[in-house]
């Protein structure tokens, strides 16, 4: 029986692959998606940090800007977001804000500039999932007429990271091992045309890779093939981009939230700051010189009983002072980890804390992010 | 001879000489997966019949454990403070949550039989 009411969930093109290999299915942001195989989440983080982990990300928004020339389009972006994208490089990625006129975050994106002439004026995005129809809506009201914006929804994007990410995925595109962080192109897998970012989300090496939705499932099997390649569902990826200090939207970010409450200030462009033509850029500003009412911090419960999204964070004297975002077991720090927005006044490191779990102040300590630290391979001779 | 228990909520009390035993079955450690913290009820604590009587903590979640019978605790596997996945490992065996003296042992007629949790698992 269908009610109005009822949510169609949909299916990556790689929906198959997961059951074929005993994923669990959970639904997530309209999508079943597998948020666990059968070696488990503890296994999967693991190993990701040991060797390398495929996750299937087809989920997420992937459009295009298509303008007349570079200028024209990073100008448009720009419009939306507080980033540099007119001196983006070409073959360059960068991580940025759709920001609404309080400064608020409406969703955070990675935009890629061609690397090939023939193609510039093109800003290729990627967007969360739960966020692409508020997303489109945003971009489209806000695009000049000769700019286009169009999506690429018969494409799959995998993940693959970890530090044999770049030996595995050499094997089948050379190229690969010539990217530094940060950097993207069109170029083929076994033969298959691709676009392949040295980036991701779980702050170890890897690349993401964009495939024609009916070649995805080849190009999943030919990197699970490898000696180095697990699949990786969403709970690890959630444990793994938490140890990375990252934010996940709708829990650490969202519209209320500015980038300098969430700790984002260098997704704001040098330039940027001087010509204050971004949105909320009076509130940011402000925040930035006088330092925002609120922060994000990274934090360490004393104990081992882990505080998940929602504890309310006290002061000593018992006073509420914030609340965590994001908080779980961090299986490479060996310990439970969180996240969470503070009052000002606690957000140095060092602060002593109380998380309320199960009607308990229970102590913790804020800390520097990341809980694990970044692996990127921030500078090869190549792109 | 030692009997048995499951309840719908995944528990099982193992009884001997007036004390169960208490932990949740391989079906709900499977459920959980990788247990990564548990938080034990105190000695001398007294339980309540399908009370709240411990957490057990996956790497994703936070969940209630439930007393299955009303008791007073007698002790708490200390093995699980080190070792929280030994509730992976052996859920109905060396992972055991809890021992409590029972109030009130009638209360164990109500519960499952092994055989009959396993019917109930084809049921989920």
């Amino acid at each position: 029986m269908n009610t109005p009411f009822s949510e169609e969930l949909r299916r990556t093109p790689l929906y198959d692959l997961h059951v074929a290999l005993g994923a669990k299915m959970v639904p997530f942001a309209g999508y079943e998606m597998p948020v666990q195989y059968p070696a488990g989440i503890l296994k999967e983080h693991l190993h990701t940090r040991a060797q390398a982990g495929l996750f299937d990300v087809s989920h997420m928004g992937q459009r295009f800007l298509i303008g007349p020339d570079h200028a024209t389009t990073a100008r448009a972006l720009e419009a939306m977001t507080p980033g540099e994208f007119q001196s983006l490089g070409q073959g360059r990625q960068r991580y940025s804000l759709l920001l609404n006129d309080d400064g608020g975050i409406v969703d955070d994106m990675m935009a890629t500039r061609p690397l090939s002439p023939d193609e510039d004026g093109e800003l290729f995005l990627v967007v969360n999932a739960g966020r692409k129809s508020v997303d489109d809506d945003f971009i489209r009201a806000r695009l000049p007429a000769n700019v286009r914006f169009v999506l690429a929804e018969d494409r799959a994007l995998l993940a693959l990271q970890g530090p044999a990410a770049e030996a595995a995925l050499a094997r089948h595109c050379p190229y690969a091992a010539q990217l530094s962080f940060m950097a993207g192109i069109k170029t083929t897998f076994d033969g298959v045309p691709c676009h392949v970012s040295r980036s991701g989300y779980t702050g170890e090496d890897g690349y993401e890779i964009s495939v024609p939705a009916e070649e995805a499932e080849d190009v999943a099997k030919a990197l699970l093939a490898e000696p180095e390649v697990l699949p990786i569902g969403l709970g690890a990826r959630d444990s793994l981009r938490l140890e990375a200090g990252l934010c996940l939207y709708g829990h650490d970010i969202d519209e209320t939230i500015s980038p300098t409450e969430a700790g984002l200030t260098w997704a704001i462009g040098k330039r940027r700051k001087t010509t204050r033509d971004f949105p909320g850029a009076a509130r940011i500003l402000f925040e930035l010189l006088e330092g925002p009412k609120r922060k994000r911090v990274g934090i360490r419960p004393a104990d081992k009983a882990p505080a998940r999204e929602g504890a309310e964070i006290v002061d000593q004297n018992g006073k509420r002072i914030g609340v965590v975002t994001s908080g779980g077991f961090g299986p490479s720090a060996g310990a439970p980890v969180a996240m969470g927005y503070v009052d000002a006044s606690h957000a140095a490191d060092g602060t002593n804390i109380g998380l309320m779990v199960r009607g308990t102040a229970r102590p913790a300590q804020v800390v520097p992010m990341p809980f694990v630290p970044h692996r990127y391979k921030r500078s090869t001779t190549g792109l | 001879m030692s009997e048995v228990r499951y309840t719908d909520q995944h528990e099982w009390i193992r009884i001997a000489d007036g004390i169960g035993t208490v932990g949740i079955s391989k079906y709900a450690a499977e459920q959980l997966g990788d247990v990564v913290y548990v938080e034990l009820p105190a000695p001398g604590r007294k339980l309540n019949s399908g009370g709240e009587a411990a957490v057990v903590e996956s790497v994703k979640a936070a969940s209630e454990v439930y007393a299955p019978a009303a008791g007073e605790v007698t002790e708490n596997n200390p093995a699980l403070e080190g070792e929280p996945a030994t509730v992976n490992a052996d859920p109905e065996g060396a992972g055991w949550f809890f021992r409590l003296k029972l109030s009130a042992p009638g209360d164990l007629t109500k519960l499952m039989t092994k055989d009959q949790y396993t019917e109930f698992l084809k049921g989920l």
